[in-house]
């Protein structure tokens, strides 16, 4: 594979509503913002793509309202309908199939429209969406299946969102920095057993931009480069009682071909941050062991010994994770956008010492049906 | 100077997208559904090289993407046993029912995937583990609803 | 360094008003086996799925997720890509760079829509936006109008030409098993004669709704030559998603984002006088008015000869470079699935398995795509590999 490196990034920062800003508006702010990281204009950018949803903008072809702000006249675009992670892959494929440099940019806006109502229509209208099935009631499905498999417990889960909000202390574009205990997060109302209210994330608004450049851009842009060491993808069966919730499989695909492609053997030594898509609190521990980073059952106990912890071996989720700020479709790209800002030395307070290989993490679908995995290096 | 952002009242406008639509359920699923409102049954089919009984039934296997053919099907359930489940508490207008209800993935007799459905009451029973059965409503229109939902046994 | 790029395999459905046999999933599984057949491939073959369609005409919110039965996507890596009416060339050029970048040999790109599920009026209307377009210039046909009559007012075109366009689509139909409107042809009379929908459209002018899918292979170079006796190269893709708001489209010049599209494509391919250069297209046209001014968009001819170059027969079966041999849009329109069908027809003219509706010897084909806000889309294809 020719280098390709993620070269500029800017995120907006998350909340509950953002009255005074359209689609326009936010992605207009994060483009600008990604360019002036890098250090490019855009006629440096040779392509864009941009990662929208027509539900969640309530409007179809929500493409159309966002060209323009991401800078596209005259220019090649495409656009993904998926976590930004999958928006990212398309943009890094365009940059190794000829272009120098996709700029990708992801927006939502959580407040504008009935996340019930949305998500419910992502299940089958036949079968599923008449029992009122949402992505939250789903994820409790697949907690229980989780939690019941290996004996996991739910002050195990609390202590992910406990140590999460608390890392958001940290990140100033956080939506919800919190200090928080583990019996706060057990005493706090229940939504679909064994989900509490601080299980879940928050809905919120934001929107996040990314620059991936071939060498000849890397070289030009001002920052120190992230370079793409490996990436994959890979989707699961979609009827929920088709799968084994408990063990993500497609996880382990995209995994195991993204640690292949960038020579990784020993996940657990090599990678020294790791930005995973905890939706829900219970998600971060099954998609850990889904990357292989602890054996099966074994998530549970990673935040009470510290391991993911700020200070511990492999930290997970600095950032606050997407329990602090969960702007749907833009999430992922965060993770990717935060493991490269760890890669480049610049994520600020919440900084790992010395991270040279670097993971982001997205998903897309019910119960992270659809994996999309980054590896992140200095070199 | 002062900005007149900082002054302007950032209007809202309220919309909504309220379309009909009318779903193909298709041959194989109809057959289903069918049989749920005229026989109270369950049918579900077998993939001809996996083997693996579907409930619903498919028109196709995912996992071997072959044809599953018209042969293949058979009755399962009623009854069966939770493999997870959840209490819902937290109340929207697109739910069957009024809070607190569960939903369950139960592996019906003879079937080899879960079947997502409503539990209504007995949480002091239920787990993972337990056994139920289908409870059919009394007006039955071809939907998935026509089982009203699942009753824990013993 | 991009990699050469070949179409090996399209499969499609017997395209239809309703399909209520089968839903949406295994309407697409349908596609995906004809495709797979065509190229004698299974689905283990295949490295990835890139998918597409308009989330509103059938509100399943994640097709990709969705359909993944039907579409081969189990433990696949599978993405959906969307763009409006341009979504089936927005599939087509992804499933390309998905096997240019390196990342995967053999690619399957799928389309689909089941209009009869929606009302398709209602759901295009949204596409506008909420606050400045939706409730005063919105939806597919008033703007469509307004191209019409600026040209007409300005070439003195009228609605006998456009009426020409019309037949020439729903004759070449008659070749094409595939296409909706096959079995149901149309006199010039009768298309004059059909109800006026929005001065100076009327119903016989523009394109149907379908239910229908496509599904195209993409391979590498060395799979390419390997499987497919005459593979249809890539040969250039360009894109131009020009404007975001109707207001912004200037009716009163040619169709700009398609020059755009057009002059960066004809670059890259080495395509210099379009109208012998290329030995057939398969243009995105949803209504009649478009067979007429986007042909001088493309180079065709010059502007405001569109009419005088229908009315000559260059564009028909046997002219100097036949349109739409499929009966293309205003014969077949599921809308996620139209555009991915001029690719695959384009296609298939160049590997010569059109049947009926081939065009002898074709050596370079032109696809396009239409959509959004007045957006362009154009994909070339050519029996010779790429330089």
């Amino acid at each position: 594979m020719e280098k390709i490196a993620i070269v500029g990034a800017a995120q907006t920062k998350y909340e509950s509503r953002k009255a005074d800003q359209t689609f326009y508006d936010m992605v207009f702010d994060v483009t600008t913002a990604a360019l002036e990281d890098a250090g490019l204009t855009l006629a440096d950018i040779d392509n864009i793509i941009t990662v929208s949803n027509d539900f969640l903008d309530g409007r179809t072809i929500s493409s159309m309202a966002v060209g323009e702000a991401a800078g596209a006249h005259d220019k090649n675009i495409s656009t993904v309908e998926g976590d930004g992670t999958f928006g990212a892959f398309y943009g890094a494929m365009r940059v190794l199939g000829g272009f120098r440099s996709t700029l990708v940019v992801a927006h939502s806006k959580g407040s504008e429209g009935n996340p019930q109502f949305i998500s419910n229509a992502m299940f089958d209208p036949i079968y599923h969406r008449p029992l009122g099935l949402d992505t939250t009631s789903a994820a409790a499905l697949q907690a229980n299946a989780y939690l019941t498999r290996y004996g996991i417990t739910e002050e195990q889960c609390a202590q992910v969102a406990v140590k999460n909000h608390g890392n958001a202390r940290h990140n100033p574009l956080a939506h919800q920095p919190l200090e928080i205990s583990v019996e706060e997060v057990l005493r706090s109302p229940k939504v679909a057993d064994p989900l509490k209210l601080l299980d879940c994330s928050p809905v919120s608004d934001g929107a996040a931009a990314l620059i991936i450049g071939n060498e000849e851009i890397a070289r030009k842009a001002k920052t120190k480069p992230a370079w793409v060491k490996g990436v994959a993808h890979c989707a699961e069966e979609y009827f929920l009682g088709d799968r084994d919730l408990a063990n993500p499989k497609a996880l382990r695909d995209a995994a195991k071909r993204a640690y292949q492609m960038a020579g990784i053997r020993d996940p657990r030594r090599e990678i020294d941050v790791a930005e995973v898509y905890d939706a829900f609190s219970y998600m971060e521990p099954l998609w850990l062991e889904g990357l292989g980073l602890c054996d099966p059952g074994q998530g549970g106990q990673l935040t009470e010994s510290g391991l993911t912890a700020m200070n511990g071996a492999l930290p997970v989720n600095p950032s606050g994770g997407v329990l602090s700020a969960h702007a749907l479709l833009v999430a992922g790209l965060a993770r990717l956008i935060e493991a490269s800002l760890q890669i480049r030395g610049e994520a600020g307070a919440h900084q790992i010492p010395g991270v040279k290989t670097a993971l982001a993490h997205g998903t897309h679908g019910p119960c992270g049906q659809s994996h999309c995995i980054w590896i992140l290096g200095e070199s | 100077m002062s900005d007149w952002r900082d002054e302007v009242e950032a209007l809202t406008l309220k919309g909504q997208i309220k379309m009909p639509y009318t779903w193909s359920v298709g041959e194989t699923g109809s057959r289903f559904l069918v049989a749920l409102r005229d026989e109270q049954k369950i049918l579900a089919n077998r993939c001809p090289l996996c083997g693996t009984v579907y409930v619903p039934p498919r028109k196709n296997c995912g996992t071997c993407f072959a044809d599953i053919g018209t042969d293949d099907w058979l009755e399962v359930g009623p009854e069966g046993v939770v493999t997870a489940f959840t209490i819902i508490h937290q109340a929207h207008p697109l739910q069957p029912l009024a809070t607190p209800f569960a939903y369950a993935i139960i592996q019906l007799d003879g079937a080899d995937v879960g079947f997502v459905h409503i539990l209504k009451d007995g949480w002091d029973r239920l787990k993972n583990g337990v056994r139920v059965r289908a409870k059919f409503g009394i007006e039955r229109n071809g939907r998935i609803l026509d089982i009203d939902g699942f009753e824990i046994l013993t | 360094m991009a990699r050469r790029v070949a179409i090996i395999g399209t499969g499609q459905t017997h395209h239809r008003s309703q399909r209520r046999d089968v839903n949406g999933r295994e309407m697409i599984h349908e596609a995906v086996q004809r495709a797979l057949a065509d190229c004698e491939l299974t689905m283990r073959d295949i490295d990835a799925v890139v998918i597409g369609n308009m989330d509103h005409f059938e509100a399943i919110n994640s097709v990709d997720t969705w359909s993944v039965e039907g579409s081969g996507g189990v433990m696949k890596p599978i993405m959906k890509v969307t763009t409006g009416g341009t979504t089936g060339t927005s599939v087509a050029i992804a499933a390309y760079y998905h096997v240019a970048s390196g990342m995967f040999d053999k690619v399957l790109a799928i389309g689909w829509e089941k209009n009869s599920e929606s009302d398709t009026t209602g759901a295009i209307v949204t596409c506008s936006d909420p606050i400045w377009d939706r409730y005063s210039y919105s939806g597919a046909i008033p703007s469509l109008a307004t191209e019409a009559s600026a040209y007409m007012e300005k070439y003195g075109a009228t609605q006998r030409d456009a009426a020409r366009v019309a037949l020439r689509e729903r004759t070449h139909a008659q070749n094409n098993p595939y296409a909706h409107m096959h079995g149901r042809p149309l006199t010039l009379d009768e298309i004059l004669d059909s109800p006026m929908l929005a001065y100076p459209i009327k119903l016989g002018d523009i394109c149907p709704r379908t239910d229908g899918a496509a599904a195209v292979v993409f391979a590498a170079e060395d799979v390419a030559e390997k499987l497919a006796p005459r593979p249809a190269w890539i040969k250039a893709t360009a894109v131009r998603h020009t404007y975001s708001w109707f207001g912004d489209v200037d009716q009163r010049t040619g169709l700009e984002s398609l020059e755009r599209a057009a002059r960066e494509a004809y670059a890259a391919a080495g395509i210099k006088n379009p109208a012998e250069d290329f030995d057939v297209a398969e243009l995105y046209l949803p209504y009649s008015y478009a067979g007429l001014k986007w042909i001088e968009s493309l180079g065709f001819c010059g502007p405001g000869q569109g009419p005088q170059f229908i009315w000559d027969g260059h564009t028909d079966m046997g002219g100097k470079i036949p349109v739409n041999p499929s009966g293309g849009v205003m014969s077949t329109n599921c809308i996620g699935a139209t555009a991915l069908l001029r690719v695959a027809e384009a296609a298939i003219q160049v590997m010569g398995k059109g049947g009926a509706r081939q065009v002898p010897d074709v050596k370079t084909a032109l696809a396009t795509g239409f959509g959004g806000c007045w957006w362009s889309d154009v994909v070339i294809l050519g029996k010779e590999k790429p330089a």
